[in-house]
């Protein structure tokens, strides 16, 4: 007779975690070991320990990425490929004017200019696709996006070169000012849209998401062309810590988070509106939609809480005070706590629909508010960043 | 949540005040209340700007909203007492929340509610529904594959029908634990450290706030923290080669003065600059000398690297001028040829009075800097460009009046020419308005002040003005002897009052002159172009005869373009002097700088306390965010015959499209695993029927 163990035995087919992996997670995680000692082999020596640690997360951060989310792994390969050739062909500052491909693609410059206007392509594609319903559109905008965000990122690793090129000893990870941080918003922004459109198999918000992008790369390039802030400027000494490595880049894959659920808000707003409209009926569910605001703004809290925590630890070995009640510390504390509350409204009263929408809107002001207003029209000691 | 509806009806049946103040400290309204009151009092203090001094908060508000703001502490939010109280309540409604909720997350971390009726379950929005022919087979399908999917559970039933109640990502719940005992924690710790007992202090009135800009000894002891004071954070400024043993903390509008343990002695302070001018770092070399240490402890400390010792921590913040030792020339801008420039020595933080043009001044040297670096935009692009040391004064009226200026002891070059340059304000919160006097061709002031001069000697004037209006009036076929000296009277009298109101005085007392001489509306025009072309001829003569003598000739050399735009820059440059407001022009010659660095210094017990609170929140909202909480229940129901009926169903509030997916793998395992169950137990029964 059958015994319960029999059927136990007669295993079910559940796969284990290294049997689930194709060939091509292999393939990757193998590129990611490469790449981490093809770093090592030529940074390593310049190295200091905290800079091995963050190395070390990276790499395991990126592999566990790559995993979680398969496409990035063509995105990651693709931009590493591209770094390296840029590197390789980039022994000085003037090859950038000489060489080819360097003046024309991938010197920093260039492909953040290809970043921008693919960024702006991709939401007119966008859009087109929603109008047209034609499928092959929206693939097209997809791929734009795809590119435009590889070319942000190759132009923020290339000009992290072009910084020891033009101070040799001090150059610097470019994640020190408007101009730099604000591809990097393009960037994450892009990045975070695209996983939710594979996760939920809808083009229909990409639009939208992008026009906060298209705004991103406007400034950008009003801030290139009339402040001439593509210009890279050596470090001032406050910026000179590795905290900065971390704080910076964390704090804007919130603000990136943040801007995906204010654009999807949008996008909800707009369906709810117009029900019946055959263009906005295209969009995904309340449902699905809500569901991705709920996400991004717990994905941009979470990473916000940690971004302001290694802002605290920064503080408190820079200026010698974890907490200074500086107007960007405090704006960060309104932003933080404003997200807090929508969390708490939706978790504890379940509201839901237009005034959440609403509010993650709004959110997005008071965060533009933080990472720009502030700067603009507050004085403190956050003023690297000032216009 | 419907833990918390619970709660809250049960919590109604008794109706003690007690309750109902646990209720209301606890309730979630008020914690959103708290939340957006503390957000607002943040964008309070951030518009408003703290801690500066008061007497720009009066110019700035004027002495009505002044008054106001000071009452509501608007200068000092984040340690005004009605701040603190919000503070405080979120403080005490996150803990009563904690307080009430920490056992119903731990019954949901920690109960499996296998005690559940088919009943209940079957209103549940999600379910899956088998048949299979044996019960024992099922039951360990069952179990299989619910800890296959992660899920935890408990068995519970009799002979008929048994439950599994089962949950997985319990540590969901503990999320809430740690998120909301993270914010008690952060918030306690941040309370260690804050001022809190100082302002205390200070309102009872047993510690005094220096509101005086006084030396350290002649601080009374009432302002005065001894080096136990576990916990403060303040700043001092220590000249190159001197020491102390203090801080000061800002409190209200003045400070105390807190004593240290040791004294710090700076060696030197060095900033470092790129090629761009731009700072590169700033280092302070210092050397502790401790009562507890044998040697005294020497380390170099720079931004981002601070020196911890015995729990204090010792920042680089800041620098400043330590009373450099300036040398200075005062060129007069006024009064007669005999007033000649002085040479004298100032120190940075001293004042001294000053005899000039017959005037009394008192300088005050407020700083004094090496590098200025200025945005500079170039061909090939933005940089910036160090244009020199420059310093920083005030002149005071004996009528206590002063205006603020800033002169730049180098020229700096603005469209390939080069000016001196010297700002004068009259508040802080002003722009400073620039003075731009041209450098001659050896970039010295010389060309200027000599050309000044020149006009500041009546009779150096009234001859070149002679000299003008004979040629003027040749020129014109005027043969009339005696209008050459009336004329070069004017032009006297015009340059005399170019020096005293500029151009625009100048043009205005010639209408008026020609209004009351009654001069016909046709023939003013005429007459008032021929006043410009006097004054105009004549100082050009005055500056010919600067540049002739300058190049050390007799006969008047000729003027470049160089030399023409020279005279414009000077002309309007003279035209300004008026509202420059001073009687002289401060140079500075020559100076030996001493720099002082700022420190900032904190004894911060609280801090590790607010780390392990920020590590906590960091766990929580992991674990809330990224754990989810799920449940779902099994009912096999035995038949007489042995088979068994299977129900499965769960509910998620929180993540219903995770759960979906979720739930649907659940379901989809035991479909596949029932059927294929049965088929095995049908199988061996079959094999068994054979057998028999
Ligand atoms: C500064 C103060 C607070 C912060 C930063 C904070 C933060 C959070 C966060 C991040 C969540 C997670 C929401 C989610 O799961 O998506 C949460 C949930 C929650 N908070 Fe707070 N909280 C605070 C104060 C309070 C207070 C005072 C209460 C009491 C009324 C409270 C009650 C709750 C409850 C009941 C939940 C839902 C827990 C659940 O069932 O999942 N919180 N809080």
């Amino acid at each position: 007779m059958a015994t319960p163990n029999d059927v136990l035995n007669a295993d079910y087919e559940r796969q284990g975690f290294l049997s689930s992996l194709k060939p091509f997670d292999w393939v990757w995680m193998v590129a990611c070991v490469v790449g981490y000692l093809g770093v090592l082999s030529v940074y390593g020596p310049a190295m200091d320990r905290y800079e091995h640690a963050i190395l070390v997360g990276t790499v395991i951060s990126l592999m566990w990425l790559g995993w979680y989310w398969k496409p990035i792994r063509v995105y990651g390969l693709a931009v590493a490929a591209s770094t390296t050739l840029a590197l390789f062909i980039y022994p000085d500052m003037a090859a950038g004017e000489e060489r080819f491909l360097l003046k024309y693609l991938l010197s920093s410059q260039s492909a953040t200019m290809w970043m921008c206007a693919l960024f702006i392509g991709a939401t007119v594609a966008y859009f087109a696709a929603l109008l047209s319903r034609s499928a092959f559109v929206g693939k097209t905008a997809a791929g734009m996006t795809w590119c435009a965000a590889a070319f942000g990122l190759i132009g923020l690793l290339v000009r992290w070169h072009e910084s020891y090129l033009l101070w040799p000893g001090h150059g610097y990870i470019p994640v020190a000012n408007l101009y730099e941080v604000f591809i990097q918003f393009a960037v994450v922004t892009a990045l975070l849209y695209l996983y939710y459109e594979e996760r939920y198999r809808t083009r229909a918000l990409g639009g939208f998401v992008m026009l906060v992008i298209s705004s991103a790369v406007i400034f950008l390039l009003w801030y290139h062309f009339d402040r001439q802030a593509h210009e890279i400027e050596p470090l001032i000494p406050a910026l000179q810590s590795w905290w900065m490595k971390l704080h910076v880049p964390t704090n804007f894959v919130a603000y990136g988070a943040f801007a995906v659920a204010a654009m999807v808000a949008v996008a909800y707003l707009f369906k709810l509106n117009n029900p019946e409209g055959n263009i906005l009926g295209r969009l995904p569910s309340f449902e699905q939609m809500d569901d991705v605001m709920y996400k991004t703004i717990a994905l941009g809290f979470a990473f916000f809480t940690l971004a302001t925590i290694l802002g605290a630890l920064w503080a408190a070995e820079a200026w010698g005070g974890y907490w200074s009640w500086d107007p960007k510390e405090t704006w960060a504390l309104i932003v933080w706590l404003n997200y807090a509350a929508w969390l708490h409204l939706r978790f504890t009263k379940g509201w839901r629909g237009a005034p959440m929408a609403w509010w993650a809107i709004i959110g997005l002001f008071v965060t533009l508010f933080a990472f720009l207003g502030v700067n603009l029209f507050l004085s403190g000691l956050h003023s690297y960043g000032a216009l | 949540m419907s833990s918390e509806s619970k709660r809250v009806s049960k919590s109604r049946k008794s109706k003690s005040t007690g309750a109902i103040l646990l209720e209301f400290l606890g309730s979630m309204n008020l914690a959103i209340t708290l939340l957006v009151a503390v957000a607002i009092a943040s964008i309070i203090g951030t518009v408003v700007q703290q801690g500066q001094p008061y007497n720009d908060y009066l110019l700035k508000f004027g002495p009505f909203w002044f008054e106001v703001f000071e009452r509501l502490s608007l200068y000092d939010v984040y340690s005004a007492g009605w701040f603190l109280v919000i503070l405080t309540f979120l403080v005490i409604s996150t803990s009563v929340c904690l307080y009430r909720h920490t056992p119903v997350m731990w019954k949901e971390m920690t109960r499996f509610r296998e005690q559940t009726r088919e009943a209940s379950l079957r209103v549940l929005r999600h379910k899956g529904e088998w048949s299979a022919a044996d019960a024992k087979v099922a039951e360990a399908i069952v179990q299989s594959a619910l800890s296959g999917n992660g899920y935890r559970f408990r068995r519970k039933g009799d002979d008929k029908t048994v439950v599994y109640g089962a949950m997985k990502g319990r540590w969901n719940r503990g999320g809430y634990i740690f998120t909301h005992l993270a914010i008690v924690v952060i918030c306690v710790g941040g309370l260690i450290d804050g001022n809190l007992p100082l302002q205390w202090r200070a309102m009872t009135g047993s510690l005094e706030v220096e509101t005086r800009a006084v030396r350290v000894s002649q601080i009374p002891p009432q302002s005065w923290l001894p080096d136990t004071n576990p916990s403060f954070r303040g700043s001092v400024t220590i000249p190159e080669g001197k020491r102390a043993g203090v801080v000061f903390l800002p409190l209200r509008e003045g400070v105390v003065v807190q004593q240290l343990p040791f004294v710090i002695e700076v060696e030197q302070f060095r900033v470092e600059h790129y090629e761009t001018g731009q700072p590169k770092s700033f280092e302070s070399d210092l050397v502790i000398h401790d009562p507890e240490l044998d040697e005294p402890l020497r380390q170099t400390i720079a931004v981002n690297h601070p020196l911890i010792h015995q729990g204090f921590a010792i920042y680089q913040s800041s620098f400043g001028d330590g009373g450099s030792e300036l040398q200075l020339r005062a060129w007069p801008l006024r009064g007669g040829p005999d007033e000649k420039p002085q040479e004298f020595e100032g120190e940075v933080f001293q004042s001294q009075s000053l005899e000039i043009a017959g005037e009394t001044r008192t300088l005050e040297l407020e700083d004094f800097e090496v590098f200025n670096v200025r945005p500079d935009v170039v061909e090939s692009g933005r940089r910036f460009r160090n244009v020199g040391p420059s310093v920083i004064y005030r002149l005071r009226l004996p009528t206590g009046e002063a205006l603020q200026y800033e002169n730049f002891m180098l020229p700096i070059q603005q469209d390939d020419r080069w000016y001196f340059l010297s700002g004068v304000r009259s508040a802080i919160a002003e722009e400073f308005q620039y003075l731009h006097i041209p450098a001659d061709p050896n970039y010295r002031l010389d060309r200027f002040m000599n050309f000044l001069e020149a006009l500041r000697d009546p009779q150096t004037v009234e001859q070149a003005a002679l000299r003008t209006s004979e040629e003027l009036l040749q020129s014109l076929a005027v043969a009339d002897p005696e209008l050459a000296p009336a004329v070069a009277h004017t032009a006297t009298d015009m340059v005399r009052r170019l020096l005293e109101g500029g151009f625009g005085a100048v043009e205005q007392h010639v209408t008026e002159r020609l209004q009351a001489d009654a001069v016909e509306p046709a023939r003013r025009e005429v007459m008032q172009e021929f006043s410009r072309t006097v004054l105009q001829r004549t100082l050009a003569r005055i500056y010919q005869d600067v540049v002739t003598e300058e190049a050390g000739e007799v006969s008047p050399i000729s003027l470049d373009e160089w030399d023409q735009q020279f005279y414009v820059d000077a002309l309007a440059a003279i035209s300004a002097l008026p509202e420059y407001g001073a009687p002289m022009f401060l140079e500075v010659t020559g100076f030996n700088h001493i720099q002082a660095t700022g420190l900032q210094i904190t004894r911060a017990p609280g801090q590790n306390v607010v780390y392990f609170g920020s590590a906590l929140l960091m766990i929580g909202v992991f674990l809330m965010f990224y754990v989810p909480y799920r449940r779902v229940w099994t009912l096999v129901k035995r038949n007489d015959d042995g088979s068994a009926q299977v129900l499965l169903a769960g509910t998620a509030k929180r993540d219903p499209l995770g759960f979906e997916k979720d739930f649907a793998r659940l379901k989809l395992e035991l479909t596949q695993r029932l059927a294929k169950g049965s088929e095995t137990a049908n199988n061996t029964a079959g094999t068994r029927n054979g057998d028999t």
